[in-house]
């Protein structure tokens, strides 16, 4: 005990530290702040720390070259011991960190922490979501596979919109002019080098500032931002009401980190590695390119977007969404911090998070995507064949072979693209039938070119047998009117005033 | 030692640059030395920026299509929409598979072809050929295709890029190399107007 209690003298003689250490971890914050719901931040942190201990691990056996990166992540979860524990953890720490940071980010947004004088803590704030996300995107990039070769692809595609140095963009971010080997080296620089370096060192502004700003106190409605008493305000709370940092504010953030660490071990031996998926090969085309998780939004607003303002979107909106963020504690600087007097804040903060949600859960099933093997999967259900004529059945036919299943369904099943045709026959009558499958229209393929009469006719004479017992099909009153008159024998009214 | 001045140094130089602002033996050390860092800097920087957006050069982008083969004309049967895969042009030795490019080859006639790029014309995924539809069909958002390329349906807002194509020693060639999208078409001409009109 003497022993150490001499070395730490010497050390300290020489360092220097011991006193700024104790300062700091000593420092008083306000007594409200000791609560879980201030856990968010240590925990983001201690996560980005594990993954970079898990990051290098895995340097030691990936190899970023187009040609071996698959068999590089075979190795890992195949021959090298605990690769696939290392794997496991850096994928699985990527989702938890991604969702630490944005669930700190909301607390610090509904507990007006960035307000005066934390606006710049909030700016630096935005650009480590920016740079977590850029990890996510650029680590699903190291997966080498096809969901990777693709989501490059995408985003090839996305800068090639950019106006005038689109191409030029497009060759930048690919390290040349096609997905290949280069493209991977540049990622896996930005992902190991560059990012991983800007973050360190805007996590130590970001936390220079937590210390010497002080924590948020716990908001009230009525306690009001200025800029000329907030600092003395802040000063009294924490020397009235306060608590040194270490330990009192300090345990919670102990339990939850720890906690959390847990629950990432957890998960990664009992689920296991993420991906890879199919070896990067674009000759085989049979692939379904999917974004991992926290992009699942932005797949779906890309198959949403109307087209006339996706260009606009695609380029723009990020920069305004940025702008918006980072402008937000310049604008908002002051005033009310409680989020019961904060009722736009609030709104705004759900309508974002309910866009989010619905957004990700329609990417989960992309109903605006055909479903690529309907025709050769899913036979037409027996019910529909029935008591059909030949013609009607031949139709059923042509319903299977030209794929019509894969955007529409019948019986709950099929592609979601175009409305499900269980009940078609209500809402259209023959003519318009013929119309739709020939000329097509509200998006959906005319398919005049590809269909013989005959085949028209069939699939027509099916189409038209589709309408549930309780409810008439559709009929064309004029038509009926006309080819009913000559035969009509019972009198009716509207035959015998059109014979008139 | 330079430790041993500081205490005396501020009191001398405030009386010998502050009134008058006279250039010093110091003052000009200062100078000259943020002058030699400065063009240091640059003399370091410009060449990393020149490396990092090489790919990006006007002429390097123009070296990098070039014209390949599909191979043999028989293996596109008349009327036949046939998926074809060449090389790139443009290769590194560690590019692995993924330097094999593929693309849709239509055959109209015997001379007549149509050579489609297999990015879709909205964000540059896969699209895929059916021929018992005659619908090309793109897995991410929902873009479909005709036959001759032109746009049926969904987001995108083209039909699909065409490649440039000739016929030489019973071969059919195209000029390819790069991933094509919006901003650089692999081909402006046939593309603009889809070829709707010609194939029908």
């Amino acid at each position: 005990m003497r022993l150490i209690k001499a070395l730490g003298q010497w050390f300290d003689q020489r360092l220097k530290l011991g006193k700024t250490i104790q300062e700091t971890m000593a420092h008083p914050v306000p007594r409200s702040t000791a609560s879980w719901a201030y856990v968010f931040g240590s925990a983001s942190l201690t996560l980005m720390l594990l993954q970079f201990i898990t990051g290098i691990c895995l340097a030691f056996v990936y190899i970023p070259s187009a040609g071996g990166a698959w068999t590089s992540l075979q190795v890992l979860d195949h021959e090298q011991a605990l690769g696939w524990f290392m794997r496991a953890l850096h994928g699985w720490g990527s989702n938890f960190m991604v969702a630490l940071v944005a669930i700190h980010m909301v607390q610090v947004f509904l507990f007006g922490a960035f307000k005066y004088p934390r606006e710049l803590t909030w700016i630096v704030g935005i650009f480590l979501l920016l740079m977590t996300l850029g990890m996510a995107f650029t680590g699903q990039v190291m997966r080498f596979d096809q969901d990777a070769y693709w989501g490059l692809g995408i985003g090839a595609s996305v800068m090639g919109r950019v106006p005038l140095v689109g191409p030029n963009l497009v060759h930048v971010m690919l390290g040349g002019p096609i997905i290949a080997g280069e493209t991977l080296s540049r990622f896996f620089a930005i992902h190991v080098f560059i990012i991983p370096g800007a973050l360190l060192a805007f996590v130590g502004v970001h936390l220079l500032m937590v210390l010497k700003l002080g924590i948020n106190e716990w908001p009230m409605p009525g306690r009001v931002v200025t800029r000329a008493t907030y600092l003395k305000e802040y000063h009294e709370l924490t020397r009235k009401d306060g608590l040194p940092f270490f330990p009192d504010a300090f345990r919670k953030d102990l339990v939850f980190s720890g906690l959390l660490v847990l629950a990432l071990v957890l998960c990664a031996a009992i689920l296991g590695p993420i991906g890879p998926g199919e070896p990067p090969n674009p000759t085989v085309v049979e692939a379904m390119p999917r974004p991992d998780f926290f992009f699942l939004w932005a797949f779906a607003a890309l198959a949403l977007l109307p087209p006339s303002l996706e260009t606009f979107l695609l380029i723009a909106g990020p920069i305004i969404a940025i702008g918006c963020l980072v402008a937000l504690p310049l604008i908002s600087g002051t005033g009310e911090k409680h989020w019961r007097r904060r009722p736009v804040a609030v709104l705004t903060l759900l309508v974002i998070l309910v866009a989010l949600t619905a957004l990700t859960q329609l990417a989960t099933y992309s109903p605006w995507s055909p479903v690529m093997d309907a025709w050769s999967g899913m036979s037409v259900p027996p019910k529909y064949l029935e008591g059909r004529s030949a013609l009607q059945r031949e139709g059923a036919v042509v319903f299977q072979a030209k794929q019509c299943r894969n955007c529409h369904s019948l019986g709950g099943e099929g592609g979601q693209r175009g409305p499900a045709l269980d009940a078609v026959a209500v809402r259209l009558t023959q003519d318009e039938l013929i119309r739709q499958v020939l000329q097509g229209g509200g998006n959906m393929p005319a398919y005049g070119k590809n269909l013989s009469p005959a085949e028209t006719t069939a699939l027509v004479a099916f189409l038209k047998t589709l309408y549930p017992p309780n409810r008439p099909p559709a009929r064309n009153a004029s038509l009926v009117t006309v080819e009913s008159s000559p035969q009509d024998e019972a009198g009716n009214p509207s035959a015998k005033a059109l014979q008139k | 030692m330079p430790d041993t001045k500081p205490e005396q140094k501020p009191e001398a130089d405030k009386g010998a640059t502050l009134p008058p602002r006279k250039m010093t033996r110091r003052s000009m050390l200062l100078a000259l030395g943020i002058g030699i860092n400065a063009v240091a800097a640059a003399l370091f920087a410009t060449p990393i920026l020149g490396y990092i957006f090489a790919p990006a050069r006007r002429r390097e982008m123009r070296a990098d299509l070039e014209w390949v083969s599909l191979g043999q004309l028989t293996q596109f049967p008349e009327g036949q929409t046939r998926l074809a895969t060449y090389r790139n042009p443009f290769v590194r030795p560690w590019d692995g598979d993924t330097a094999d490019i593929p693309c849709w080859v239509r055959r109209i006639s015997a001379q007549k072809f149509q050579v489609f790029a297999i990015n879709c014309a909205h964000l540059g995924c896969p699209v895929r050929w059916f021929p018992q539809s005659g619908l090309f069909m793109c897995p991410c958002h929902g873009g479909v295709y005709y036959a001759d390329g032109a746009r049926a349906s969904g987001p995108p807002p083209r039909g699909l890029f065409e490649y440039n194509y000739k016929i030489e020693d019973a071969q059919i060639f195209i000029k390819a190399g790069q991933v094509p999208t919006l901003a650089e078409p692999p081909s402006r001409a046939c593309t603009d107007q889809p070829a709707r009109c010609v194939c029908a």
